[in-house]
């Protein structure tokens, strides 16, 4: 009980410090550090939703930043389309609704997860890490070709999306909007995990064929989780391509589905609010050591490693006093 | 004609790919590594290649201190790193090879520049020679070839005719029962992670005089690799040189052959943009078709 008391305390400084942030960085006079929260903020949604499939369900994916890239370019090519008044293979009006858009982010996003995560899911093992990222570099080569929306270059669009009686282009009221959503995100997950889909996922890391011979099939409930997931990473790419107002096929590379691993590992593993952490951590290191020299990656490279090597079970473990759940 | 030269390019591309392929599914098949920085050491071998051919135009020099540096670097990075991820899952191996890749490409920049360097061609190779009549060839693309079938022979002849052969097997489908019977598995380990960074640096001495040598180049070919040796079936040096051959002539032949072939149904400027997304689509199509059909490759060599 005392160590879920602590665990709790975290997770309250954590939304106090999440609320404050706009406000304390206007208040030492560095309003645009909030651009960085939300950043933060939206690779942390990302994150934790990977974290669903790699920590809870022991499915490890290296094509997360697909579902990533999707989300926002079905940001990118909505705003398009509704900035030249076309439609989108002739009968989608383009929009600039984030009402509208968001949810399509979401379902697209998911589709293409059900799609991938029904095919990646026959196989297991090193064979997955590979599927998943083989149909990642599939979708990215798609968007590079993809010369009507920018190709290789990108495409940037203005304003954001429009959120009935808020001002997104506010970048304080957009954060916001983004810590609300993360938080929403965390809240459902956690009652998703507590409930029977959490423990039959777990069980589906532990041991899948003693799931089976108690009379669960194992692949629907991968494959539910790999969708939700997906569909949760689509939103944080519609966030992304917001907050940016610019979307590239940058954002699906596959050194992206790295980055989000990263940001799991160092959170750590099967903790949901951990890679959140781990996401703040990794931007905020690659800011500094941006700062301070343009080879930060020299730096940053080596520190990964010895993190794998020497700290394991990530931050939140050290910060909440929990094991891996 | 033009078929016939874009086969032989594919040949080329898929026997410099049987040469990373080969090492990184013997350190995968045997160790259980995925490791990431497998790029990294090809890069190794085409700077130290590059520099060395620059400092002392010799392309003796340049191919011994392209394959000296990529194995040293690569035992020296397996003893110090690698060693310690064996017995992780794979996730942790993708992150921390991960980071490996940034170190080194970082590392390479500060070396090096940001600028691609030249690698020269041996002059006595620099010519072309024509095969069939009216087809004149690229004679060092020709010596590529030559030189990959020839190291496929050996590693065939090592992995099947030697006792180290034997023992790579034997750690193939159980390490564990290897070590019980009293081999010296670290000593195994070293030895195949060194062949295998060799290997590596020989193809990225080999590239230097054909692509550009710069950072980044790893990476490109990193992710090639992979798909090789899970179409051909993780630690199968036969799958990995089928698999490399079938991957280096899907990528040149659609990369050659269907933008024409769209050019008869679109604009020619549509046709070039789909052409390339999809031929570069086309061997992530092939993997995942091959894998769905065969969800361990081609030649599964575990059980």
């Amino acid at each position: 009980m005392v160590k879920l008391g602590r665990e709790r305390g975290v997770i309250l400084a954590g939304l106090v410090l999440i609320l404050v942030y706009p406000w304390g960085v206007t208040a030492v006079g560095q309003p645009f550090l909030i651009g960085l929260g939300t950043r933060i903020l939206v690779m942390g949604l990302a994150a934790a939703s990977l974290d669903l499939i790699v920590g809870f369900g022991g499915m490890v994916s290296f094509g997360h930043a697909a579902f990533f890239g999707i989300g926002g370019y079905v940001v990118g090519i909505l705003a398009f389309h509704a900035h030249a008044g076309t439609d989108l293979l002739g009968f989608i009006p383009g929009s600039n609704q984030a009402l509208v858009v968001w949810p399509a982010a979401i379902l697209v996003a998911g589709l293409a997860a059900l799609a991938i995560g029904a095919l990646s899911l026959r196989t297991r093992g090193v064979h997955f890490i590979m599927i998943t990222l083989a149909f990642a570099q599939m979708l990215f080569f798609l968007f590079v070709s993809l010369r009507t929306y920018g190709g290789d270059d990108g495409l940037s669009f203005r304003p954001r999306n429009l959120v009935p009686g808020l001002d997104t282009r506010n970048d304080t009221s957009f954060y916001y909007v983004v810590a609300m959503l993360l938080v929403g995100f965390l809240v459902l997950a956690r009652r998703l995990l507590d409930a029977r889909f959490g423990m039959v996922l777990r069980g589906v890391r532990e041991n899948e064929r003693r799931l089976a011979a108690l009379g669960i099939a194992p692949y629907g409930i991968k494959l539910a989780a790999f969708t939700l997931s997906g569909a949760v990473a689509g939103l944080a790419g519609a966030l992304m391509a917001n907050q940016a107002r610019f979307v590239s096929p940058e954002l699906l590379h596959w050194t992206k589905s790295g980055d989000l691993l990263i940001m799991v590992i160092l959170g750590g593993i099967g903790t949901l609010y951990g890679p959140v952490l781990g996401a703040a951590v990794l931007i905020l290191l690659e800011t500094v050591l941006a700062q301070w020299t343009d080879h930060w990656m020299i730096v940053l490279g080596p520190v990964l490693v010895a993190l794998i090597l020497f700290a394991r079970g990530g931050l939140w473990a050290v910060l909440a006093g929990t094991r891996r759940s | 004609m033009l078929l016939a030269e874009q086969i032989l390019n594919g040949a080329e591309f898929g026997i410099m790919l049987f040469l990373l392929a080969a090492g990184l599914t013997l350190v995968f098949g045997i160790m259980g590594l995925i490791n990431l920085a497998h790029g990294s050491l090809y890069m190794i071998g085409a700077f130290a290649a590059a520099w060395a051919g620059n400092a002392t135009g010799s392309f003796l020099a340049a191919l011994l201190a392209g394959m000296a540096a990529a194995a040293v670097i690569g035992m020296a990075v397996e003893a110090a790193v690698l060693r310690r991820l064996y017995a992780r899952d794979h996730l942790d191996q993708v992150v921390a090879t991960f980071g490996l890749i940034l170190f080194f490409n970082e590392a390479a920049t500060l070396l090096f520049g940001r600028q691609p360097l030249f690698a020269p061609m041996p002059p006595w190779l620099a010519g072309s020679v024509e095969l069939l009549p009216g087809v004149p060839y690229p004679a060092y693309r020709l010596a590529i070839i030559a030189v990959g079938l020839l190291v496929a022979l050996a590693l065939y002849l090592l992995v099947a005719q030697t006792r180290l052969g034997m023992l790579i097997r034997a750690g193939n489908s159980d390490r564990e029962m290897v070590r019980a019977l009293g081999v010296d598995i670290g000593l195994i380990y070293t030895l195949v992670f060194g062949l295998g960074a060799l290997l590596a640096g020989l193809a990225g001495v080999m590239a230097g005089p054909l692509f550009s040598v710069q950072v980044g180049m790893g990476e490109q070919v990193l992710i090639l690799t992979f798909v090789v040796i899970i179409i051909g079936g993780i630690g199968s040096v036969r799958g990995a040189f089928v698999g490399a051959l079938l991957v280096g002539m899907v990528d040149t032949l659609t990369r050659a052959f269907l933008p024409g072939l769209l050019k008869t149904m679109l604009s020619t400027s549509d046709a070039d943009a789909v052409g390339s997304g999809v031929s570069s689509m086309a061997v992530y199509l092939l993997m995942a078709a091959i894998l769905l059909w065969r969800p361990r490759g081609l030649f599964p060599s575990h059980g």
